[in-house]
């Protein structure tokens, strides 16, 4: 630490005043921190044991030959009900502490509520409109 | 605090053999992974809780997967069907590894001498250290977990490149 301070009062006498030398002391300890890292990772990947095999390389799924590709094509419903779920989700956290300042926000916080619930119903009704929620798929002839 | 190995010291100096400060290293920050089937199991959850409390020896992070696990702990009756689901378990433990089987039925099948218990599991994996006793107390878990300490202490650094390392994992066909 007392080198960092030397290495920066020095540069300070060298450079013009708009070099924020200051913080030389915390880009060095920065540099020293990334460099400890990355030698410590390139470390054990190259001085560690490692024995390698056809069963030791497979997935691991608790102890059972794994079967198939994870990567299967599943419904997009699934995905779909989830993104809805995190968006409705989304707007009650905004709706909470509207409703707890309710009165503090007035009829301003009203009208704004009620632009940005409008806004949100209409994406509702789309979605709906498109059949997203309906989970049994009917055959339309 | 772990006990300094044998080495040269002055001011401001120690000097020891990478073999050591390896070891010493390695054998104070086992993470478990726990094989668990039947009652040694149970034992083994006492052993982790605060009463004997075996992060005491560095060994409290369990992994639940073989991949960040240094030490396999079976614990339990393993039958005939539950043989190569453990066999996979250890081959796809990274290296170094170790395992220690706890309990009468790990080690030699125990009271179960039957046609669908596996008479010990050093029938299909090597193992380091056995536990005795039906089940035995924690601290007997503990003293088990000291013993592969031990072993992990002495082991060298070249051990898992040898060719005898290869020719043990040869002789229980892990692949």
């Amino acid at each position: 630490m007392f080198l960092m301070y030397l290495c920066a009062s020095r540069i300070k006498d060298m450079q013009p005043d708009h070099i924020p030398y200051s913080f030389y002391p915390i880009f060095l300890q920065f540099c020293v921190a990334l460099t400890f890292v990355v030698l410590v990772i390139l470390g054990t990947h190259l001085l560690g044991p490692k024995q390698h095999g056809k069963r030791k390389d497979d997935s691991f799924e608790c102890g059972l030959d794994s079967v198939g590709n994870a990567r299967n094509p599943f419904a997009v419903k699934y995905f779909m009900t989830a993104i809805l779920f995190v968006l409705f989700d989304v707007e009650i956290i905004f709706l909470y502490p509207w409703a707890v300042n309710y009165k503090k926000l007035g009829w301003f916080g009203f009208w704004e509520m009620l632009v940005f619930l409008t806004l949100l119903m209409a994406g509702f009704y789309y979605v709906l409109r498109k059949g997203v929620l309906a989970w049994e798929e009917k055959h339309r002839e | 605090m772990a006990e300094a190995p044998p080495g040269q010291s002055g001011p401001g100096f120690f000097a020891t053999s990478l073999d050591s400060v390896v070891g010493l290293a390695r054998k104070n920050s086992i993470w478990p992974l726990p094989f668990a089937t039947s009652c040694c199991g149970i034992e083994f959850m006492s052993t982790m809780s605060a009463h004997y409390d075996l992060g005491r020896f560095g060994a409290e992070r369990l992994s639940f997967t073989p991949r960040q696990a240094d030490l396999l702990m079976v614990m339990g009756t393993i039958a005939k069907k539950m043989g190569p689901v453990l066999r996979q378990v250890y081959e796809q433990m990274a290296e170094p590894k170790w395992v220690i089987a706890v309990g009468a039925c790990a080690s030699s099948g125990g009271v179960f001498d039957t046609y669908s218990v596996l008479q010990g599991i050093d029938h299909i994996i090597p193992v380091d250290v056995y536990v005795p006793g039906c089940p035995p107390r924690p601290e007997q878990i503990i003293e088990g977990i000291l013993r592969i300490q031990d072993v992990i202490q002495s082991e060298g650094v070249r051990r898992r490149d040898s060719e005898e390392y290869k020719q043990l994992l040869d002789q229980y066909l892990v692949k």
